[in-house]
């Protein structure tokens, strides 16, 4: 054996080496991703596989209004939230002493747990001893109205206690996006004589607008599966008129109904996945 | 000049104090019902006539049907938390180290699947989550919900994880190689170290998202002893005449834990967790 041969079997086990612990160090995460999300998936959409299940389910009447309350949370409430955190970012990129304690008093809802303020809002609502209701009768003598027993504003409340809950984070999302425009744009714009809308309209929208609906786009994804905000403030109620998808499968699953549970997420899937495979495609680069 | 930056600055106040009231009335209300007694909780009072710290003492004496449990139910949230955190990091950094430094062959494969774990709504994979937790024989384990809770967090991770090891230089791997160095050797003595901001956010996301975890809890255990603090405050609620001054009180020990760990970690939360959104 020549000299000149030894380094190459040398350098292929090399090479063996790095991909062998390469393998090893991301097995982990496949054996996860394997037993807890391929199998669970592939169960899940097997146990869905009975068309029986969909008629039943179509025939449940609670779940045509889950699936409209399901698209207005998602239309009204989404949109609602990131047209807020679009202004509140402009808001909160003001050097202000008194912007900078705001604002870390304003990520609170977002960094504590959602259950002990959602059950703090639930109890503000009470009819007969909650503040809103116990403050309107001090101030007029009536009684106030009984907010969670009527489904249209049982479901707005959803909505606010959502948007209240995940506002601070979309707002920090586009406060970075606004910080990483360069500050000389506004300067030569206000140099330019630009109004306050001007520089908006041609300096931070086009610089956001990539953000702002990836951002949107996410928040709808993930509202989908917000179960806390509607199963902690109404329960679902009253009779079962405010449920969403999040909290139907949940309803169908504790009544041991599996396939009808599945089908719910099932039926969801040609809306969501488009939106899934936007985000891969992003995210992915 | 004067007058005009006077009207600025009450332009903001204008935005600031609705928004100020607006995020501070709902945790204000928990406060002011802990401090109250039973029945001046609900008199609609700014500030209490008798502020009181009893609730407190009655949820950490357990001196109540709902809190039997208090202490076992906090702990078992903290042991789960950390357990999930630990965890977490372990399999997502080796993941990430695996998929960005060692270039391991599907790496980016591996990497679209977690991205699509971290897509699917989570009240979406909790039923069939569900039902294989049952197949496992797992369901009212605590490890049902630690592992749960793991295959949720770390997609995120890996994700963010990956974004700041891509930026770490090649050099360094080259140099590491060229002296010999073992794969092993790279991940602790180079890579670790130059992570550690990036392995803190993540650690604390993953901790901080188990903590505050409802739904798989509420699904994946029910023994009382077993059950999260998180899902005990949920109980509260199978009563119409609960007692809403304790629940109140065990919200708040509950809230204060990861309100604390966020704003000590906050430097690192903000920039390692926002970083990956505003490249996109």
């Amino acid at each position: 054996m020549s000299a000149a041969a030894l380094p190459a079997p040398a350098a292929r086990k090399g090479l063996n080496r790095w991909q062998f612990w390469g393998r090893a160090l991301i097995a982990p995460y496949v054996v996860v991703f394997a037993v807890f999300v391929l199998y669970p998936v592939c169960y899940g959409l097997w146990l869905a596989r009975h068309p029986a299940s969909y008629v039943k389910l179509i025939d449940d009447p609670i779940f045509f209004r889950t699936a409209i309350n399901t698209i207005v949370f998602i239309v009204v409430g989404i949109n609602l939230k990131m047209l807020a955190a679009l202004a509140l970012s402009g808001f909160f990129v003001q050097a202000r002493w008194w912007i900078r304690i705001l604002a870390v008093l304003f990520i609170l809802p977002w960094a504590v747990p959602s259950i002990p303020t959602i059950l703090s809002v639930r109890f503000m609502l009470n009819p007969e001893w909650g503040v809103i209701n116990t403050t309107i009768f001090r101030l007029t003598g009536l009684d106030g109205p009984n907010w969670l027993n009527d489904p249209t504003l049982a479901l707005g409340f959803s909505m606010l206690m959502h948007v209240w809950k995940s506002l601070p984070f979309w707002t920090l999302i586009l406060v970075a996006g606004r910080l990483a425009i360069p500050g000389e744009q506004y300067e030569a714009a206000s140099v330019d004589g630009a109004t306050r809308w001007q520089k908006f309209r041609f300096i931070t929208w086009p610089s956001l607008r990539g953000l702002y609906l990836t951002s949107t786009i996410l928040s709808m994804i993930w509202t989908l599966g917000d179960f806390n905000s509607v199963y902690l403030l109404t329960g679902g109620g009253p009779a079962d008129l405010t449920h969403v998808l999040a909290t139907l499968g949940i309803r169908y699953l504790r009544l041991d109904q599996v396939d009808l549970a599945m089908a719910s997420i099932v039926v969801a899937l040609p809306l969501v996945l488009p939106l899934v495979y936007f985000m891969m495609k992003r995210l992915s680069k | 000049m004067k007058r005009k930056a006077i009207a600025a600055e009450a332009r903001l106040l204008l935005i600031g104090i609705p928004v100020f009231l607006w995020t501070a009335i709902p945790i204000y209300h928990l406060l002011l019902f802990a401090i109250s007694g039973r029945d001046s909780a609900t008199s609609g009072r700014l500030w209490p006539t008798h502020p009181t710290l009893q609730n407190f003492s009655i949820v950490f004496h357990q001196q109540h049907f709902y809190l039997n449990h208090f202490w076992v139910q906090l702990g078992n949230s903290l042991v789960i938390a950390l357990t999930v955190g630990a965890l977490t990091l372990l399999v997502a950094t080796a993941a990430a180290f695996a998929i960005s430094r060692l270039k391991v062959r599907g790496g980016r494969l591996v990497m679209n699947l977690a991205l699509f774990t971290y897509f699917i709504p989570a009240a979406f994979l909790a039923v069939p989550m569900y039902k294989t937790m049952g197949n496992y024989g797992l369901l009212n384990n605590q490890w049902a919900l630690i592992l749960a809770m793991v295959t949720i967090a770390a997609p995120y991770c890996i994700w963010v994880l990956k974004q700041a090891s891509d930026k770490l230089p090649w050099e360094l791997d080259e140099a590491a190689r060229i002296d010999g160095a073992s794969p092993l050797q790279l991940f602790r003595l180079v890579y670790l170290p130059l992570m550690v901001p990036s392995l803190v956010a993540v650690g604390t996301y993953a901790l901080l998202l188990a903590w505050n975890e409802y739904l798989y809890a509420f699904l994946l255990l029910s023994r009382d002893d077993s059950v999260t603090l998180a899902v005990a405050l949920g109980n509260f609620l199978a009563a119409d005449d609960s007692p809403w001054e304790l629940l109140m009180a065990t919200g708040l020990v509950y809230a204060l834990p990861p309100a604390a760990i966020y704003y000590a970690f906050r430097r690192y939360m903000v920039s390692g967790l926002t970083a990956g959104a505003v490249k996109s």
